[in-house]
């Protein structure tokens, strides 16, 4: 199973609307992903609820669908 | 998640002052992100238990729900959820990861 880039960036930005949002395709393989998600929600919260954020964005795909997506996120 | 479950990883955080739930085991990982956070540990010297989620397929999925984090791997410092792959390499890179340890009472090296 795998997961278009696309498709990741649209369903974090339904969530966090105004995030800025930078996706790599880490092998080519459309399975390996590294997302940098820079948002004002994350204000005021810890790293762990910041990527929580991230991980309910992608409702359930991430560890299913979604096998491997590293994390960054910054306050805007 | 069954009983079982949730009493083992109870037990496991309660009992290791540091664990880390991972994909396979601190000699030999079976995912390149449990690798990762494995030898951090390993570079900070703290005695640290690994424990091979690949082993136990309750365990693997009832880790998930008991941190209400979906990815392996899983750092706990006495107690307490720390958090997956990107989260202690940041820690780590930004000298955080050294300050909750010291500020737990964990042994590393400093």
């Amino acid at each position: 199973m795998a997961m278009d880039l696309k498709e990741i960036e649209a369903l974090i930005k339904e969530a966090l609307p105004d995030a800025v949002i930078e996706i790599q395709d880490l092998a080519g393989d459309n399975n390996h992903f590294s997302a940098t998600v820079t948002s004002s929600s994350f204000s005021g919260k810890s790293k762990i609820e910041q990527h929580k954020m991230v991980y309910n964005s992608l409702k359930g795909k991430m560890g299913n669908e979604l096998h491997a997506l590293a994390i960054k996120t910054k306050e805007l | 998640m069954d009983q079982q479950t949730k009493d083992l990883i109870n037990n496991e955080i309660t009992n290791n002052e540091v664990c880390l739930f991972m994909k396979g085991t601190p000699d030999a990982p079976q995912c390149g992100f449990s690798m990762a956070v494995s030898n951090m540990l390993k570079i900070l010297e703290v005695n640290y238990k690994g424990i091979n989620v690949l082993e136990n397929q309750s365990l693997r999925e009832g880790i998930k729900e008991f941190s209400d984090w979906p990815t392996i791997p899983q750092v706990y410092i006495k107690g307490e959820f720390v958090g997956g792959c990107d989260i202690v390499k940041e820690m780590y890179e930004n000298g955080e990861l050294k300050k909750v340890l010291e500020d737990k009472g964990v042994n590393f090296k400093k």
